[in-house]
C-alpha cells in the first residue's frame, strides 16, 4: 500500500516528508515543498495515478498559513500530497496541466479560499458568482459566515463561438422540469452542439463553512443533507472520516447494516434514473413502471427504517436503526419480487428499437476523455474505467463481499444505463448476502473526542460513485475543516465533453444519463 | 410490442386511493383536492416547481407525487414548464443567495393571482442550512408565501395535503 508514496519519494527525495497528522493507516500522506507540488503530480500521472480531489484548508489557527491538498488514486491506493502556503504569499502551482480535473477544483479553491493557482488558465470564479465581492473568501477563518454578502457589479465571461449561422441557447438556472438549478450555455450550428459550458453554484448553501460551526455529532445531519438523493452515501462517508479521525472501531453489525442501506439507496436511485432516461426518449411506460418499483422500496424503508430515504440512519459510530427477523423476511421477499419485476422491464428496454435508436451512440464520453477528466462511478465504468471503491478500496463489510461491476467501453447513454441495470442486479444479490450474514450484536459504538490538529479521510462508493470526505480537527478538537467531494464535482466535466457533436434535443437524455447532483457540487 | 402490452395488463392500475396510510383524516384529501381544484381552478391547477437551493431531497418527493401510485394528475394537478402558465409556485430550499434573483424573476413572471407554497423544513425556515452568507433562510425572506409544508422532506401525502390547504379546500 505504499507504492504511490515511494514513487513520489523517489522523485522528490528528502523534500517529501511523511505527514503524520492523517489518522487512518490506509491512506498515505506526504508534505512537499510548494515549488515541487506540481512535480509530484507529474510523477504520479506518469505512473497512471488519477486525481481524486484537490482542496485547501485554513490552518492559521495552528500558526501555519494554508494547506493545499491533492488526493491521488491508483488501484487500491490513495495518496494525499500536501503543500503549505504562507499567509503573505497565497499562491500555489496549478496541477491543471497535468490533470484536467484540477481545473475546477482550483477555481473553487481560489474562489472560496482565496489562494491563487499559478498556471491555471481560467481565473473566472467557480461556485462563487460574479456578483460577490472579489475578496469574499468564505472558507477563510477570518470570514464571518453570518454576514450578508453584498452584491457588486460583475459579468461572467462565457466562452463564445463565432461565425455565420452560429447561435447560442442559454438554459436555466430555472429549468423546465422538476430538477435542480444550473445554467447551461450551448453554442450550436443548426442542430449540432459546438460547445456546452456549465455554470453552477446556484445552490451553494455554504455547507462546508457551516460544518465548522457544528459539533461532530450534529454535523452528521448536515452531511445527510449535502445531496438528498445520496443521503446514506454522504452520511456514511462523513461517519467513516470521523471514525478514522477518532480511531473508533465499529461493531460488526453496524458495518453490515450500513451496506444494506447503501445498496438500497443505489437500487432506488438507479430505478428512478432508468425510468427518467426512458422518459426523455419518449418511452413513458418505463418511467411509470420503474417508478412503481422505486416507490415500493421507499415505502419499505419507511416502515422498517422510519424514513423513506433512510436519512440520519447512518451516524458516526454506527447505525441509528436496527432490523429484526421480521424485517429481514420482508426485505428478502421484496428482493425476490423486485428481481422478477425488474427483469421484465429490462427486456422491454432492451428489445425496443425506438429506445435503442436514441440511446446508442448518443452522448459518447470516450475512454481517453474519461481518464483525462478523472470521472468516477457509473460514468467511469460506462467509459472503460474500472473504478469502484467497493472493490478497489473496500471499506467493511465490502472486504468480505465480492462485488462484480460491469465495465463497458462505448461510453454512450446506453452504456451508462446498462451499467446501472447490472448494478441493480448486483445490489439485489449483495442485499441478500448481507441479510444472510448479518452478525449479531450492537449497532453503534460511542465516538471519542478527536485530538487537535489531526485529519481523517474516507472514500466510499455511493450510487453515483466515489464520495470523499476529509475532516480536520481544530485546536480545541472541534471541526476545523470538512471537505466534501461529491462524485458530481468531477462528473459534471464529463457531461460538457460528451455533448459535442450531438444535437441540442438530445441534451436532456444525455444529462439524465449522468444525473449529477447540483447540490453536492455547489455545496 | 406484445411484451409491452402484457406488462401493461399484468400491472393493471396501481394508482391508490389516497392515502396509503390508515389515517381517517387523510382519507379525504384526494376527493377534497379534486373538488377544490374543480371549483376554484376550473379542473386544472398548474404548478411551477422552483428549486431555490434545496438539497434535492424535496424534489424526490415532488417527483413521487407524479408517479403512478400517487398520480396527482387525476386530481387536476399538473406541473408546467413555464411560470407564465402557473397558478402556483411550489418552492423548495432555503433560498440560496445565488438563486435569489432567479427566484424573484420567476415570481414576477407568474401572472397574478398566484399562490406560493414553501416546501420542506428548509423552505419553511431555512432548515439545517439556516441563514448565512450563502443561504437567506426560508422562502418568505424573499417572496410572499401563502402556505408551508414542513418535513425533511415532506412525504408525498403531506405534499398533497399541503397543496390542498394552500388552495383553501
Ligand atoms: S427540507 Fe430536507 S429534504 Fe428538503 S431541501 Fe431541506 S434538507 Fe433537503
Amino acid at each position: 500500500m505504499i507504492r504511490l508514496k515511494n514513487l513520489v519519494m523517489n522523485v522528490l527525495g528528502d523534500d517529501a516528508k511523511e505527514d503524520d497528522s492523517i489518522a487512518p493507516s490506509s491512506v498515505m500522506s506526504l508534505i512537499v515543498p510548494r515549488k515541487r507540488f506540481a512535480e509530484a503530480a507529474r510523477a504520479l500521472k506518469k505512473d497512471y495515478a488519477l486525481l481524486a480531489g484537490e482542496w485547501a484548508a485554513d490552518e492559521t489557527a495552528f500558526n501555519r498559513g494554508f494547506g493545499v491538498y491533492a488526493c491521488y488514486r491508483r488501484e487500491q491506493e490513495y495518496l494525499i500530497v500536501k503543500t503549505e502556503v504562507p499567509v503573505d504569499d497565497t499562491t500555489f502551482p496549478s496541477l491543471t496541466k497535468k490533470f484536467a480535473a484540477a481545473y475546477r477544483f482550483e477555481r473553487q479553491i481560489q474562489s472560496l479560499m482565496g489562494l491563487t493557482p499559478v498556471g491555471n488558465p481560467d481565473d473566472r470564479p467557480w461556485i462563487k458568482h460574479e456578483d460577490w465581492p472579489a475578496d469574499a473568501w468564505p472558507l477563510r477563518k477570518s470570514f464571518n459566515a453570518a454576514r450578508t454578502m453584498p452584491r457588486v457589479p460583475g459579468e461572467y465571461r462565457w466562452i463564445r463561438a463565432e461565425g455565420e449561422g452560429i447561435y447560442e441557447v442559454p438554459v436555466g438556472p430555472v429549468h423546465a422540469g422538476i430538477i435542480e438549478p444550473g445554467h447551461f450555455r450551448f453554442q450550436a450550428m443548426g442542430e449540432d452542439v459546438i460547445n456546452l459550458e456549465e455554470k453552477l453554484g446556484y445552490v451553494h448553501k455554504g455547507i462546508e463553512k457551516r460544518f465548522e460551526s457544528f459539533s461532530w455529532q450534529e454535523a452528521s445531519r448536515l452531511a445527510a443533507r449535502v445531496s438528498g438523493d445520496t443521503t446514506v452515501g454522504h452520511s456514511l462517508a462523513y461517519a467513516r472520516s470521523v471514525e478514522a479521525l477518532t480511531g473508533t472501531i465499529l461493531p460488526e453489525r453496524a458495518q453490515w447494516l450500513r451496506a444494506l442501506f447503501l445498496e438500497r439507496e443505489r437500487i432506488a436511485n438507479h430505478l428512478g434514473d432508468l425510468g427518467a432516461i426512458c422518459n426523455d426518449v419518449a418511452f413513458a411506460i418505463l418511467l411509470y413502471q420503474f417508478h412503481r418499483l422505486k416507490e415500493r422500496l421507499l415505502r419499505t424503508n419507511l416502515t422498517l427504517f422510519g424514513h423513506r430515504f433512510m436519512m440520519d440512519q447512518v451516524v458516526p459510530g454506527g447505525a441509528a436503526v436496527d432490523i429484526d427477523a421480521e424485517g429481514i423476511k420482508t426485505i428478502l421477499a421484496e428482493m425476490d419480487w423486485l428481481a422478477r419485476e425488474f427483469e421484465r422491464l429490462v427486456i422491454i428496454y432492451d428489445e425496443n428499437p425506438s429506445v435503442e435508436d436514441r440511446v446508442r451512440d448518443t452522448g459518447v464520453l470516450k475512454p481517453e476523455q474519461a481518464r483525462d477528466l478523472c470521472v468516477v462511478g457509473f460514468v467511469a465504468r460506462a467509459s472503460g474505467l474500472n473504478l469502484d471503491c467497493r472493490i478497489h478500496h473496500p471499506f467493511p463489510p465490502y472486504d468480505r463481499i465480492s462485488v462484480n461491476v460491469p465495465v463497458l467501453i462505448s461510453g454512450d447513454v446506453h452504456a451508462r444505463a446498462w451499467v446501472r441495470v447490472e448494478e441493480v442486479r448486483e445490489s439485489i444479490r449483495i442485499i441478500r448476502e448481507v441479510l444472510k450474514t448479518l452478525p449479531e450484536g450492537k449497532i453503534s459504538e460511542p465516538v471519542g473526542a478527536p485530538v487537535p490538529d489531526r485529519s481523517g479521510f474516507a472514500a466510499i462508493e455511493g450510487w453515483r460513485g466515489e464520495i470523499l470526505y476529509w475532516v480536520q480537527s481544530g485546536p480545541k478538537g472541534e471541526i476545523n475543516r470538512c471537505m466534501v467531494r461529491d462524485p458530481s464535482s468531477v462528473n459534471w466535466l464529463g457531461l460538457e465533453q460528451c455533448i459535442h457533436g450531438n444535437i441540442v434535443p438530445d441534451f436532456p437524455v444525455c444529462n439524465k444519463s449522468f444525473n449529477q447532483s447540483y447540490s453536492g457540487n455547489d455545496l | 410490442m406484445i411484451r409491452i402490452l402484457k406488462q401493461i395488463f399484468r400491472t393493471g392500475i396501481v394508482t391508490e386511493s389516497l392515502p396509503p396510510v390508515s389515517d381517517p383524516e387523510l382519507e379525504k384529501i384526494g376527493p377534497q383536492l379534486e373538488e377544490a381544484i374543480k371549483r376554484r381552478f376550473r379542473r386544472s391547477l398548474a404548478i411551477r416547481q422552483v428549486d431555490a437551493g434545496s438539497c434535492n431531497g424535496c424534489e424526490l418527493e415532488i417527483h413521487a407525487i407524479n408517479n403512478p401510485i400517487y398520480n396527482c394528475e387525476r386530481f387536476g394537478i399538473h406541473f408546467t414548464a413555464s411560470p407564465r402558465f402557473a397558478d402556483m409556485l411550489l418552492v423548495t430550499g432555503p433560498v440560496s443567495r445565488n438563486m435569489e434573483i432567479a427566484l424573484r424573476r420567476t415570481y414576477n413572471a407568474t401572472p397574478p393571482p398566484k399562490l406560493v407554497v414553501a416546501v420542506g423544513d428548509c423552505g419553511c425556515n431555512g432548515g439545517i442550512f439556516g441563514e448565512s452568507y450563502a443561504s437567506l433562510g426560508g422562502i418568505d425572506k424573499v417572496i410572499p408565501v401563502n402556505a408551508c409544508i414542513p418535513g425533511c422532506p415532506p412525504t408525498p401525502t403531506a405534499l398533497l395535503q399541503g397543496i390542498l390547504r394552500a388552495i383553501g379546500g
